[in-house]
C-alpha cells in the first residue's frame, strides 16, 4: 500500500484543526523551508488509517499464543473505567488534595498487587518490564551500598532467562554470571551453589521458568542466595501461571516486577503503553523511586518521598491509566477470580499440549504451567521444515505464531501460551491447524518454505532487514 | 554435513586449524552455521586479548538470536578476520574458509575432537 506521503496532492486538506488563536512566534532558528508534510483530504486520511488497521493482527482478531508474552484478552470495561473524566481531566501537577481519587487508585492497586505477590510496597513508575528489572536491580544495589558492602558486583542469571535480564543487570552496572540449566530446564542447584559468594549481589529468576515448568527447588534456590548475602529478584513475566495461587514473596524473593500489560489484562505491544510496577519487601522499601502514595491517619492520601529513594525512574506516577485498567481487572475478577484465571491458563496450556503431542515433540514432556515449548529439531531433520516455516504457515491459516527460537536452550523452539481467555473449542481448532501444518511438512515441505502467501506481504527478507535496514522514508 | 578431515573440533561446534608456527585458526563449523541460521552480525575479538579454553571469546548474531562463540584454546589473539564484520554471510557460505581469529602462544587446547570423533558426536546431537 501507499504511504500517507504518497497520497493526496497539493491543496487537499481537512478541517479537523481549529484556527490558531495564539500569537504566531517566529524564533530565529525556524526552518527556512516548509516541512514536506502530506496533504490529504479527510476521506483520504480516514481510508488510509482504516486500511492500515485492517492489516494488523491483535488478540481482538484471533488466537495469539505468543509464549512468555501472555497475550490475554483485554476486557473492554477496563477501557470504560480508564476513560472516566475524573481520571483523564486531571493534571499530574495538581495538589494532592485535589486528586484523592487518582491517588486512591494507585494505593488500592499497590495493595492488591502486593497481596497477590507477597510484597510490602510497590512503585508504579516503571513503564515496562525491562524498565522494572532495571529499577529492581537499582534497589538491590542501593541496599548493598547502604550496608557499606561494595564488593557485591555480580548478578547471577540462568541461561534460560529472558534476554532482558542480563541486559538490565549490565545497564545497572553489574557483571552478569550465567549459570546452566539442568536437563529438566530448571536451575542447576549445584551450579548455583558454586556460583554464589561474597561478590554476589543477587539472582534473577522467573518461576515458572521460561520453559513453562515450576522450579520445585525454589525455596532451596532462594535460600542459597540469601545465605551467600545476595538478594533474589523475581521476573514477573510468567506470573500468569500462579497469580493468587503462590506468591513470589513466599518463594523467598525480595524484589519483583510485574507486567500489567501481560498478567493484568492491559493493552500490550503496539497497543500499549506498558507498565512494569516494582514491588519489594520492607527492607528495600526505603529505596523505592519516589514519590510513593502514603495514607495519613485521617485516610487522606499524599505523595511522599521514601527516605533513601534511588530517585525517579519516570515522570510522575508512570502510565497511570494503565494502573486504572489493571485495578479494574483485579476488582472485576476478585479474590476468587484471580487464582481461577491462572488455573485456567495452566489447564488450557496442558490441554493444548496434550492435543499437539502426537504431531510435535515437546522439549520437556511433563505437566506444564501456563505455556509449553515444542522442539521441532526432529521435524526439521526429517522434512527440512523449521520452526520458522511452521510459524509462517500459521499466518496463512489466521493464527498469530507462537514465540520462535526462544528460550535459546531449545534450538528449534516454538513456545505456546494460549492464556485463560481461549475456549476449549478454540484450543481444538488451534490443534487442528497445527496438525494440518505437520501433515503438510511431510507431504509438501516446499509449500511451507514459501509461506505465507495470503498475508499483505509475503515472507520478509530478515537478513536484508538486519544488515541493511531502511529506517526512514525519504 | 561437511567435516574436513584435517581440522580439529570442539563439542561447542568450533573448528581449529593447527598452523606450522604453533598458532591456530578458529572458526565455526558447518553444523554450527546451519543451526544458527543466516548470520547478520559478528562482534570480533580484539587483537592482543587473552583467551581461555571453553570460554566465550566473541559472539555472532543470526536472525534468531545472539550466540556466544566458545574459544577452544587458551592463548592470545594474534589476528582477526576483519572482513567478516562486513560480510558475516561468509560464515554461512564458507564456514571453513571464514576463520574468525588466529590465536598464538597456546597454553591449553581443551578437549579437541578429530573429524571422525566430531562426526560421531554430531550423530548424538541429532538423536538428542
Amino acid at each position: 500500500m501507499k504511504l500517507i506521503f504518497e497520497q493526496g496532492g497539493a491543496g487537499h486538506c481537512l478541517s479537523l484543526l481549529p484556527e490558531c488563536d495564539v500569537p504566531v512566534v517566529r524564533p530565529s532558528k525556524v526552518r527556512a523551508e516548509k516541512a514536506p508534510l502530506p496533504q490529504v483530504s479527510e476521506t483520504e486520511l480516514v481510508r488510509h488509517y482504516r486500511t492500515l488497521s485492517k492489516q494488523v493482527y491483535g488478540v481482538n482478531d484471533g488466537v495469539y499464543p505468543l509464549g512468555s508474552c501472555t497475550m490475554k484478552y483485554n476486557p473492554k470495561i477496563n477501557e470504560d473505567m480508564a476513560a472516566l473524566p475524573g481520571f483523564t481531566d486531571v493534571h499530574p501537577l495538581q495538589p494532592d488534595h485535589t486528586v484523592q481519587g487518582c491517588l486512591g487508585v494507585l494505593k488500592e492497586a499497590e495493595t492488591a498487587l502486593c497481596s497477590i505477590t507477597g510484597m510490602d510496597r510497590m512503585t508504579m513508575q516503571p513503564a515496562a518490564g525491562a524498565h522494572g528489572e532495571f529499577t529492581g536491580l537499582l534497589l538491590i544495589k542501593a541496599y548493598h551500598r547502604s550496608r557499606g558492602d561494595a564488593a557485591r558486583t555480580k548478578i547471577i542469571v540462568p541461561d534460560s532467562a529472558h534476554g532482558t535480564n542480563p541486559a538490565s543487570a549490565a545497564m545497572a552496572g553489574f557483571t552478569v554470571v550465567n549459570i546452566p540449566s539442568g536437563p529438566d530446564g530448571c536451575v542447576d542447584v549445584e551450579a548455583l551453589r558454586k556460583a554464589v559468594g561474597p561478590d554476589t549481589a543477587g539472582l534473577m529468576l522467573t518461576n515458572p521458568n521460561t520453559v513453562g515448568i515450576f522450579d520445585k527447588n525454589i525455596l532451596e534456590i532462594t535460600e542459597i542466595v540469601h545465605a551467600a548475602g545476595g538478594q533474589c529478584y523475581y521476573d514477573g513475566a510468567n506470573l500468569n501461571a500462579v497469580m493468587g495461587v503462590v506468591r513470589p514473596g513466599d518463594m523467598g524473593f525480595d524484589v519483583i516486577h510485574l507486567n500489567l500489560h501481560k498478567t493484568f489484562s492491559t493493552p500490550h505491544g503496539g497497543g500499549g503503553p506498558g507498565s512494569g510496577p516494582v514491588g519489594c519487601k520492607a527492607h528495600l522499601a526505603q529505596f523505592l523511586p519516589g514519590p510513593v502514595v502514603e495514607a495519613a491517619g485521617d485516610g487522606s492520601l499524599s505523595l511522599v518521598q521514601p527516605e533513601q529513594s534511588i530517585g525517579r525512574v519516570r515522570t510522575f506516577q508512570g502510565n497511570f491509566l494503565v494502573a486504572v485498567r489493571a485495578l479494574c481487572y483485579l476488582k472485576t475478577l476478585g479474590r476468587e477470580g484471580i487464582p481461577d484465571a491462572s488455573k485456567h491458563a495452566v489447564l488450557n496450556a496442558n490441554y493444548l499440549m496434550h492435543l499437539m503431542k502426537a504431531d510435535y515433540d515437546m522439549a520437556y514432556d511433563v505437566t506444564c504451567m501456563h505455556e509449553f515449548v515444542m522442539d521441532l529439531g526432529h521435524m526439521k531433520h526429517e522434512t527440512g521444515v523449521s520452526a520458522m516455516d511452521i510459524a509462517k504457515g500459521l499466518l496463512d491459516l489466521g493464527i498469530h505464531p507462537p514465540t520462535m527460537y526462544f528460550p535459546l536452550i531449545v534450538h528449534e523452539a516454538l513456545m505456546v501460551e494460549p492464556t485463560e481467555t481461549e475456549s476449549k473449542e478454540t484450543l481444538e481448532e488451534v490443534a487442528a491447524i497445527f496438525h494440518q501444518l505437520a501433515v503438510t511438512a511431510h507431504t509438501d515441505p516446499e509449500a511451507l518454505h514459501n509461506a505465507p502467501s495470503k498475508t499483505p506481504v509475503s515472507r520478509l527478507d530478515e537478513v536484508a532487514a538486519a544488515r541493511h535496514p531502511i529506517l526512514r522514508w525519504s | 554435513m561437511n567435516i574436513p578431515a584435517e581440522l580439529k573440533y570442539s563439542k561447542s561446534h568450533e573448528w581449529v586449524k593447527e598452523l606450522e608456527d604453533g598458532s591456530v585458526l578458529v572458526g565455526i563449523t558447518d553444523y554450527a552455521q546451519d543451526a544458527l541460521g543466516d548470520l547478520v552480525f559478528i562482534t570480533l575479538p580484539v587483537v592482543g586479548d587473552a583467551t581461555t579454553a571453553e570460554e566465550s571469546f566473541c559472539d555472532v548474531e543470526s536472525i534468531k538470536a545472539v550466540s556466544d562463540v566458545i574459544c577452544p584454546v587458551s592463548g592470545t589473539i594474534a589476528e582477526v578476520n576483519e572482513g567478516l564484520a562486513d560480510e558475516p554471510e561468509k560464515l554461512n557460505s564458507e564456514p571453513y574458509e571464514a576463520w574468525i581469529a588466529k590465536i598464538e602462544n597456546i597454553t591449553d587446547k581443551g578437549e579437541l575432537l578429530s573429524a571422525d570423533e566430531y562426526a560421531a558426536f554430531l550423530e548424538t546431537c541429532e538423536e538428542a
